[in-house]
């Protein structure tokens, strides 16, 4: 078995023993990315000269028996989303292009702290706005295990990569399931960690109230892993919460005793593809065998959570993106075509004579504004941004955002009332499984209907994991998700070992 | 006022809260740095940033929304204010809309020489939010690049809104100086107008009597004040505008949208300034990046309870237990903090607090400001005035020659003692009074006949040879002597 | 809900978005198909629900009023599209 092929784990302890080096691996995975990422698209850039010097920093500090971090010399993708002030972060965005942050962000800073190898940037929808990672400003990324298909989004890359073993471990980032989707269609265990678990301190905002960063992995272990890296309060965030973060890795392989697992029917209604439904039942069967105890249970307003979402989201998120005014960083427009452009409008207008006209004409510092913004965000973006901002202008904050917000209250007491009786709650990820690519660009409500399963644990605040669970007989990846109550990661993970452990899904892999 | 209108004023004043860093991120506040040296990715606005509220910050507008007499709700929460200027870098400003953390509070105002009436002006709401940062720009031409800096961005900003209870220019700057008088009180800001640590914004019309009834003119705001003097000036001109427009539009509010003017000090007129064509859609929400305060009763008493005695408490106690005159109260205690305390310090030590503040009011506060200095330069410390007044009231110091003694006190720095002794002052007693008024008497029989002729004054036209004689001679002693002696016939 | 042409051009402005002809019609379009997906909301019942802005609700967070370093001004100017080594510079705030 080739060293790529083996998960996190194993490599830590083989790294450990001075049975390989961080050099080895790390060359390892970049010869991987060298081979067939041009087919898969999932790194917007890979770091080489810097990996390879931190791997080599990490072995010579091991030579000289220096205490090292967690995951001294393991490599880690992660998504550009991010800040990491030794390198880009663009968020997929023509906006950002250029942008190098001046400071890091929580996650970046924790994995370096544990000497983790930072081997490169994965490609994601802009501002990861979408769920298929067609929206990046730069290039698409394909499902490994069928490359006329999408690997979902928003962290299409971070799932990607982790399915074609570029990478033993990646980040990615959830707002409406962008982790638990993608590695739900790419066969790998994502998992998106209660809101406030992993601090958004420098994770560019998409929906602030919504937006968390977690682990993608090919093994629950491995998840855990780099959960309990990435976990943990952070002042310089007040939505960070204040709460000791247990080991997960430690624990994870304990399995839970009188486990009781909920059902919600809501989740296996109408529009769920049967391939899916009959795997996730075959799941539901694995943890009867393990003596757990399965109920059905209700969860009355998750119907309405997509439409929830799709008022909260763009809401925070048009504000989110005010800030790319094009005036203290991102792009700007050309200055010089853009005055002359307005001075051939004035004119124009002074021409004809039309007063109203030449009024509302816009000053060069408001056209510079709107031109910048145009040029630098990509459909999908503009879309948001304008619902977000007619939700909010003046005559509709009570009825759409006001109003998301209480569905939202409600939303979360169905599941406060659900996990009265039940420790987790089961359901598929995604009601198909991988689409192709372009196949939903002109349907933008389709492709926001993906979310179906996924977005109520982001408006909740509840974690959630998605792990392989079957193949369609197209040989497309089926994915699992479990849903716990705040803070509930850690049965969530040993939930999710027992699984795996007896099964293999996980332990298959796509052919490129 | 007999004009044909009433004048309406409301007030919005900003004030710059005194911490030692920003409301949100760590950055110094201090004025007066380089441009763009005081900035971090927080107030930066970069992308993946995030507030974390200044617990300083919160505490001083707490303390100043109770000083001015505000309610204070149990939940507060913040809210994005979206509008697009380059010296905002988020595209918003963190402010507060529908749940402020105070409201419904009132400030007293009078004037000591009864121009207007004493009255309480009501304060609408007091609310916590950050500054934006400047642009520096060609205001004339309007055609250079404008410059942005960045360092001013994120200052805690308290904004408090009046009540449009004002109804006179005068009344206006009363507010304004109770207000800062009070904000300077309780150390919650240095209020210098100079630096922008207090901005006023006022909101002005009339309404004018007709012979179809009270008429109303379109509410006017005019920024860019620059003192109190100023709001004084941009009101009454303001004033005389608007009637003079009214008298020839006869423009109503409702037929024309609020207007914005900015006062040119120079010019000393207002000016109409181009109004942002949609500015007023701010789509407020609340910002998810904060976390709301929860305040308990306890929590406000003991802030309550830690303000202390504030100015109109102050005159209060002067007049009603010290014995002050409502004028000198008033002269004390608006002189602020430093001279409350050197006030009351000496009156302790005297136990005479008329007289301190006679000494503070008439000779201090004189010598203060023709010298320009403040009374901590002063030189005579206020247990040192208390001992001098001590030194007269009982005598040891005479008083005609209290005023000597002060000056070489204050000139020379000596103590009551050391100046008594300079100024060769002994106490006189009984029997040297006595020798000199029998000697004098003896040396001016025509002045004992007059007495005994009915003309006790006469007696008076001997003081000065007295004085000559003997200089620490009380002259009412002398006389009164002089007059037992020539009744007793012992001359 | 309709959102006419106009409603969209008025949004575009607000959102500082400079949008074609073409643009404004098909957001025309999708933003009314949201919009009327999300106006199912209208028919949930929450009177007497408090609305829920956060996904965790917790309160009271601050930090110490303590001064630390700011960025020196060339990182903080290090990102800007156009600057004089003192500010950041944009076509004039006032005028026109
Ligand atoms: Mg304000
Ligand atoms: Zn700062």
């Amino acid at each position: 078995m080739s060293l790529v092929e083996t998960s996190a784990t194993e490599q830590l302890e083989r790294l450990a023993s001075g049975d390989i080096t961080a050099v080895e691996l790390t060359q390892a995975y970049l010869d991987r990315i060298a081979a067939i990422d041009g087919k898969v698209g999932a790194f917007l850039r890979v770091e080489s000269d810097a990996a390879l010097s931190q791997a080599a920093d990490v072995d010579a500090r091991r030579k000289a028996g220096k205490p090292l971090g967690k995951l001294a010399g393991l490599p880690v993708a992660v998504k550009d989303v991010l800040c990491d002030q030794s390198t880009l972060t663009t968020c997929g965005s023509r906006m950002l292009e250029n942008f190098r942050a001046p400071y890091d962000s929580t996650v970046v800073a924790n994995l370096k702290a544990a000497d983790a190898v930072l081997i490169g940037r994965t490609n994601m929808d802009e501002f990861a706005m979408g769920g298929s990672t067609e929206n990046s400003a730069f290039q698409l990324t394909r499902n490994p295990w069928d490359l006329e298909r999408s690997p979902g989004g928003s962290s299409g890359g971070a799932a990607a990569c982790v399915a074609a073993e570029m990478a033993p471990l990646s980040i990615g980032t959830d707002t409406g399931g962008s982790i638990r989707q993608p590695a739900g269609l790419c066969g790998v265990v994502g998992l998106k960690p209660t809101y406030g678990r992993v601090s958004r301190y420098g994770l560019v905002a998409f929906a602030s109230s919504l937006d968390q960063a977690g682990p993608l992995a090919r093994t629950t272990q491995d998840a855990a892993l780099l959960l309990e890296t990435i976990a943990g309060h952070e002042p310089r965030d007040s939505t960070s919460l204040d709460k000791a973060v247990p080991e997960f890795s430690k624990t994870v392989t304990q399995p839970l005793k009188g486990l009781k697992i909920g059902l919600a029917c809501e989740h296996f209604a109408a529009g769920l593809d049967p391939e899916v439904e009959q795997a996730v039942r075959e799941a539901v069967k694995v943890y009867e065998l393990f003596g757990a105890t399965v109920k059905e249970v209700s969860l009355p307003n998750s119907k309405y959570a997509v439409a929830t979402y799709y008022v909260i989201a763009p809401c925070e998120a048009s504000s989110n993106l005010a800030r790319y005014d094009g005036v203290h960083y991102g792009h700007r427009t050309d200055e010089k075509a853009m005055l002359a452009d307005l001075a051939m409008e004035r004119k124009s207008l002074e021409a004809a004579g039309d007063q109203v006209a030449l009024r509302r004409l816009d000053s060069s510092l408001v056209r510079m504004y709107r031109r910048s913004r145009s040029e630098g965000f990509g459909a999908e973006v503009k879309r948001r941004i304008m619902l977000g901002a007619y939700a909010l202008s003046a005559g509709y904050y009570d009825a759409y955002y006001l109003k998301a917000l209480k569905v939202r209250r409600l939303i979360r007491q169905d599941f406060d009332a659900a996990f009265a009786g039940v420790d987790l709650i089961l359901s598929p990820v995604t009601a198909q499984t991988a689409f192709k690519i372009g196949e939903m660009v002109d349907d933008p409500l389709a492709m926001y209907l993906v979310d179906l399963y996924t977005v109520s644990a982001n408006l909740a605040g509840l974690p959630g994991i998605s792990l392989p669970c079957g193949f369609s007989k197209a040989g497309l990846p089926i994915g699992l998700q479990l849903m716990a109550p705040p803070l509930a990661e850690e049965s969530l993970l040993r939930a999710a070992y027992m699984y795996e452990n007896a099964t293999d899904w996980h332990k298959r892999r796509p052919k490129i | 006022m007999s004009k044909p209108y009433t004048t309406i004023i409301g007030l919005e004043v900003h004030v710059q809260l005194a911490t030692k860093s920003k409301l949100f991120c760590r950055c110094s506040t201090q004025f007066g740095a380089e441009p763009n040296t005081q900035t971090c990715p927080v107030c930066i606005g970069l992308p993946g940033t995030l507030p974390v509220m200044n617990r300083e910050a919160y505490e001083l507008s707490l303390k100043t929304a109770l000083a001015i007499n505000c309610e204070i709700p149990a939940f507060t929460k913040w809210d994005r204010k979206q509008y697009y200027y380059p010296d905002l870098p988020k595209g918003y400003q963190i402010s507060q809309y529908d749940l402020p953390m105070s409201s419904n509070g009132y400030l007293e105002i009078s004037d000591d020489k009864g121009a207007f009436e004493p009255k309480r002006v009501r304060i609408t709401r007091a609310h916590l939010e950050e500054d934006a940062g400047k642009s520096v720009h060609d205001e004339v031409a309007g055609k250079a690049d404008s410059e942005i800096d960045l360092n001013r961005t994120g200052t805690p900003l308290l904004e408090i809104v009046s009540e449009p209870d004002m109804r006179s220019s005068g009344e206006a700057k009363a507010f304004l100086q109770e207000l800062k008088l009070l904000l300077m009180h309780i150390a919650v800001s240095d209020c210098n107008m100079q630096e922008g640590s207090l901005r006023v914004d006022a909101n002005v019309n009339l309404h004018i009597d007709t012979p179809q009834g009270k008429i109303a003119t379109p509410i006017v705001e005019i920024k860019n004040m620059n003192s109190f003097r100023a709001v004084e000036r941009a009101l009454d001109y303001e004033v005389e505008r608007q009637y003079r427009e009214w008298q020839e539009t006869g423009k109503k509010i409702g037929d024309a949208p609020k207007q914005t003017r900015g006062w040119d000090d120079v010019a000393g007129v207002t000016r109409g300034q181009r109004s942002k064509e949609e500015s007023s859609d701010y789509r407020y929400f609340p910002d998810p990046d904060l976390v709301p305060v929860v305040v308990t009763k306890e929590q406000i008493e003991a802030v309550r309870n830690s303000l202390g005695e504030l100015p109109a408490d102050l005159r209060k106690r002067f007049t009603e237990q010290l014995g002050l005159s409502a004028y000198d109260a008033n002269v004390i205690v608006n002189q602020g903090r430093a001279l409350i305390e050197y006030f009351e310090e000496s009156a302790q030590k005297c136990g005479d607090p008329k007289a301190a503040c006679n000494w503070i009011t008439q000779d201090i506060l004189r010598y203060l400001k023709d010298n320009e200095q403040t009374i901590a330069e002063f030189p005579i410390s206020a247990a040192t005035l208390g001992g001098m007044i001590s030194a007269i009231n009982d005598g040891q110091l005479p008083k005609p020659r209290a005023k000597d003694a002060f000056e070489i006190m204050r000139s020379e720095n000596l103590s009551v003692a050391e100046a008594i002794k300079k100024l060769g002052i002994e106490q006189v007693d009984e029997s040297a009074i006595e020798d000199l008024c029998r000697d004098l008497l003896t040396k001016n029989p025509k002045i004992v006949a007059d007495v005994r002729g009915g003309k006790a004054q006469a007696v008076s036209s001997l003081i000065g040879q007295a004085k000559k004689l003997n200089p620490n001679i009380d002259p009412g002693r002398f006389r009164e002597i002089c007059l037992v002696l020539i009744e007793s016939g012992k001359v | 809900m309709a959102i006419t042409r106009a409603d969209v051009e008025n949004v575009a402005l607000l959102a500082r978005l400079q949008l074609s002809d073409s643009e404004l019609d098909r957001l025309a379009g999708e933003l009314a198909n949201i919009v009327d997906y999300v106006d199912q909301l209208a028919e949930v019942d929450t009177t007497g629900v408090e609305p829920m802005a956060h996904a965790v609700e917790v309160h009271n967070v601050f930090a110490d009023d303590v001064v630390e370093p700011s960025l020196s001004r060339e990182a903080a100017l290090s990102n800007a599209p156009r600057h004089n080594d003192r500010g950041y510079l944009v076509p004039p705030v006032l005028g026109e």
